[in-house]
């Protein structure tokens, strides 16, 4: 029987029979089925996914005319981070390696980055930011952003002013927890407002939400909102929406976000609240499994994806790196599985970007 | 990342036209076929045509939008930008900050 050398999840090498590698093909799809409540691939493209996943070749890549814009998140941080991003430990400028992605490694869209990667620590280093853009949109020709993780856990005790909804939960202080999650909220737009508009008024494209409900609902609601005030105050600043989960959180439980509980939501209900506060751009995340094949995470995020870019008004770029989207999770992602997803994601998901 | 992501599936950037593309994208909502079509036709090429970095190279330093080679001379950052702008018929913040600086 012939074998054909794919992944699992963690990205370690397999091979499997085309029997097996259908099988999970069909749970996976099965899985996004049953928890999103999405429609099931067609035959037609289950036969498109496993002709890329068994393809021979150590590389795929759509066809010519099938290209799709490819946006950043991170910004510098891929090169001067460590380990915990995925970065190479190379202390390179913010100025060099925004011209770096854009003249040598193909980026259609950049971004500035703060090393902490979140709004909060922005604030006290605003003007020291709104410079650096300034000096950097004086150079580069693509869009450029500033990024930065919306991130309501720093919001909550030991790091920020409210309690911990975990620490409140564990003692049976429900609402006192409720109550920390939406004070959150309130707070987080806030500071989005004040981070995003100033970084605008400094000449940047757009702003760029990562890593969006990384924190929970109260996470989702409070950017939603900051989302809608940016919207408000720069009507023709661009505005990317990138999640952190397949599905909300529901650490409050019951927030809500234009009269509808933004908890539990899968992508392509999430995709109906960003561009609703204004998001120009939409970046699904759907979560890798590392006990399972690759396959089976492929076909699970492809039926996810697939129904969001459907659903959706906006352009979607789903979010592709170490253990989104099908790619296995890990710091080094093997070419070979990077591409599969790729492709898949392009010609059976139909994105309009990654 | 970006190697793998460029390879398989990316458009490149100002390598060819995938900033023009992203910014229709961004500044309009346009998904990738309505983005590339209108790129396509402001350059008066065919939508392949916009991803081919050999059409693509020539083209950006005649209409003076930017390359992704050093060229002395050729207009990069602000100035390409502006020249995007006119092939686009869009607003660029960074040049609407510019123009508002220089009061031009």
């Amino acid at each position: 029987m012939t074998q054909f050398y794919t992944r699992m999840g963690d990205g370690k090498r397999v091979t499997m029979a085309k029997k097996e590698i259908m099988c999970d093909i069909e749970d996976g799809i099965a899985d996004a089925v049953d928890m999103g409540g999405v429609p099931a691939l067609s035959q037609n493209e289950i036969d498109m996914l496993f002709e890329i996943i068994s393809n021979k070749n150590r590389i795929v890549g759509v066809e010519p005319g099938n290209e799709v814009v490819l946006s950043y998140d991170i910004g510098q941080l891929d090169f001067t981070g460590d380990n915990g991003n995925s970065g190479n430990g190379v202390d390179v400028g913010r100025l060099e390696s925004a011209l770096l992605h854009e003249r040598a490694l193909g980026a259609d869209t950049f971004e500035l980055a703060h090393a902490d990667y979140s709004i909060k620590p922005v604030k006290p280093v605003i003007a020291n930011e709104m410079q650096t853009m300034e000096e950097i949109q004086n150079e580069i020709v693509a869009p450029f952003f500033y990024g930065a993780m919306p991130n309501g856990g720093l919001y909550y005790a030991p790091d920020g002013p409210y309690g911990n909804p975990a620490d409140l939960m564990r003692e049976f202080k429900i609402e006192e927890a409720m109550t920390a999650a939406e004070l959150t909220a309130n707070h987080l737009a806030k500071d989005i407002e004040y981070v995003a508009t100033r970084m605008v008024t400094a000449g940047a494209d757009g702003f760029n939400f990562d890593t969006t409900a990384s924190a929970g609902d109260a996470d989702f609601v409070g950017t939603l909102k900051g989302v809608a005030a940016l919207r408000r105050e720069c009507p023709n600043t661009y505005i990317m929406v990138g999640m952190a989960g397949e599905s909300v959180m529901g650490i409050h439980g019951s927030i809500e976000y234009e009269g509808k509980i933004v908890a539990g939501t899968y992508p392509h209900q999430q995709v109906v609240f960003a561009q609703k506060a204004g998001a120009n751009v939409f970046g699904p995340v759907v979560n890798t499994n590392t006990s399972k094949s690759l396959a089976w995470n492929l076909a699970r995020s492809v039926t996810f994806v697939k129904e969001c870019v459907k659903v959706a008004k906006i352009p979607c770029h789903v979010n592709m790196g170490m253990g989104v989207g099908g790619i296995p999770m890990c710091e080094t992602a093997p070419l070979d599985a990077v591409t599969r997803c790729n492709k898949a994601m392009v010609e059976i998901a139909k994105v309009d970007g990654i | 990342m970006a190697v793998p992501h460029y390879m398989a599936s990316g458009m490149g950037g100002i390598r060819s036209a995938g900033d023009l593309v992203a910014r229709m994208q961004f500044s309009k909502n346009m998904k990738i076929k309505d983005a590339k079509e209108y790129v396509a036709k402001k350059l008066g090429i065919s939508t392949l045509e916009i991803a081919d970095e050999h059409v693509m190279r020539e083209l950006r330093e005649e209409l003076k939008i930017g390359v992704v080679t050093g060229v002395p001379g050729a207009p990069r950052g602000i100035a390409a930008k502006m020249n995007i702008e006119k092939i686009l018929n869009t607003k660029i913040n960074s040049c609407e900050k510019f123009r508002k600086m220089t009061r031009l």
